[in-house]
């Protein structure tokens, strides 16, 4: 599947532009934990976080996340976008909870 | 690179700026990937930086980042003028963390850090000294 179809999926609202969205997903991340997530994503991943600041940016360049996705329509800092932008990271925001999104990625096949 | 090739990195890491963490491991992965490496290599290396440098970020108002890079290895050096570390086996543990509850709501200073980068490393050497600060080396091997 790719991050668009995930995207349209789990109703989801694209806030990083046209990049990225021809990317497979390979698989679901849930965690807040950075160094956790640094260390257990795998490449393609769609990675679900409460977190919105800068870093965020960074640990899905580093893991090679194929997308981020916030959810429960938690704000994105302008900061955070524009750099995933710059690092061609896509971000997703979705008012779904991050158990809803697994369950409709799971449905969906992944 | 020819055998006496050895290229070399250097970056600042600012002190208490989380905005530009991950800035220098997020470069080195950008050369590695230039270079060639294999994903799994670059996935090793930019975990294992990329935790020393949000270490040295929260704990040790920043430092500085030395990369070389030759056919066979890569040698990460992070050196900080921070407090140095008490009791290092203890750092060691897996869940053990001084940071403060500012920095760990931003879902760091889960006490992952210097475990990761040994899982990670092929070679991890830590000189620590209290009130002098910390340097870090990483060396994973290509091969």
């Amino acid at each position: 599947m790719k991050v668009k179809e995930l995207s349209d999926i789990i109703d989801g609202r694209v806030l990083t532009g046209e990049v990225g969205l021809e990317t497979d997903v390979t698989g679901m991340y849930a965690c807040d934990l950075l160094s956790w997530v640094m260390s257990h994503v795998n490449k393609g991943n769609a990675w679900i976080t409460v977190h919105t600041h800068l870093n965020v940016a960074a640990v899905a360049l580093l893991t090679e996340a194929s997308c981020v996705i916030i959810p429960e329509s938690i704000s994105v800092e302008e900061a955070t976008i524009k750099k995933a932008v710059q690092e061609g990271i896509v971000i997703i925001s979705t008012k779904l909870s991050a158990y809803e999104i697994c369950c409709r990625a799971c449905k969906a096949g992944i | 690179m020819g055998l006496s090739n050895v290229l070399k990195l250097h970056f600042d890491i600012p002190a208490n700026d989380f905005v530009s963490a991950g800035e220098a491991s997020s470069s080195v992965k950008k050369t590695l990937s230039q270079l060639g490496i294999a994903p799994q290599v670059i996935k090793k290396s930019a975990i294992a930086m990329y935790e020393a440098e949000i270490n040295a970020v929260i704990h040790a108002n920043g430092g500085t980042a030395d990369i070389e890079i030759d056919q066979d290895k890569v040698i990460i050096k992070i050196q900080d003028e921070g407090p140095g570390i008490p009791d290092l086996d203890l750092a060691m543990q897996e869940g053990f963390s001084t940071a403060p509850d500012t920095v760990r709501q931003m879902g760091f200073g889960a006490g992952m850090g210097l475990p990761n980068m040994k899982r990670y490393a092929d070679e991890l050497k830590i000189n620590t000294e209290v009130g002098r600060g910390t340097t870090v080396i990483i060396r994973v091997n290509f091969a």
